[in-house]
């Protein structure tokens, strides 16, 4: 892996922690899906940079298949969020 | 040639993703957050997508790789608006400094209904009233 791959992946390592920490303080659920949903973006650029830095192209298929679900995830959460009850504070 | 191309895309969209992570860490409300995180992100993606479509070369590559783009960029706000909604209808504060509330009085907590327009005229935000 060439050193410039090292930086990139890096920096997206950092931004992967950064919002982590968001995901950890919250303060409301919403938050913590937007910050989850985030990270799952940032994922999908992290595996595509990997791929270009191992020259291996099948892991691009990783990235289309982590996107279609975080997608998902995130729709399901907003409905959970907006019908149902909860047993944490809202805000 | 195509190499520094590829490098200069992915560069710049990594740039974008760590501005949104920045954003999303530092940003006062829920709101302001899903703006950093949203469209940032997705443009970052989009053009560390087309740096892996330069760096490979390879139509089918390519072709997926901007598949992946296409799906980000019809799912992002689809995403973005329901989880807006979601935190609207369950009651996320705004932040203090947040200069109004366009959809003030317009939902209905007992009946769980947003309506576009307020239920009664004298309770809207400060940039609300009818258009």
């Amino acid at each position: 892996m060439n050193t410039i791959f090292v930086v990139l992946v890096s920096v997206l390592v950092i931004a992967l922690a950064v919002t982590m920490f968001r995901v950890a303080r919250g303060p409301s659920l919403p938050v913590r899906v937007v910050a989850l949903d985030l990270m799952s973006t940032l994922a999908v650029g992290l595996i595509a940079i990997y791929a270009v830095a191992v020259r291996q192209p099948i892991f691009l298929d990783v990235a289309v298949v982590l996107g279609l679900i975080s997608f998902l995830g995130t729709v399901a959460f907003a409905y959970f969020i907006e019908k149902g009850e909860f047993p944490w504070p809202r805000a | 040639m195509a190499q520094g191309l590829s490098l200069t895309l992915i560069f710049i969209g990594v740039g974008f993703m760590l501005v949104a992570a920045i954003g999303v860490a530092r940003m006062p409300d829920v709101y302001m957050r899903m703006h950093s995180s949203t469209k940032s992100a997705t443009f970052g993606v989009g053009f560390v997508m087309l740096g892996v479509a330069v760096a490979f070369g390879d139509f089918a590559i390519a072709a997926r790789a901007m598949a992946v783009v296409v799906f980000f960029f019809i799912t992002a706000p689809v995403a973005a608006h329901l989880i807006a909604r979601a935190a609207y209808v369950s009651g996320v504060p705004m932040w203090k400094g947040t200069l109004g509330d366009d959809l003030q009085g317009c939902y209905d907590r007992e009946a769980g209904v947003l309506a576009s327009t307020p239920a009664d005229a004298s309770s809207t935000g400060l940039g609300g009233g009818v258009a």
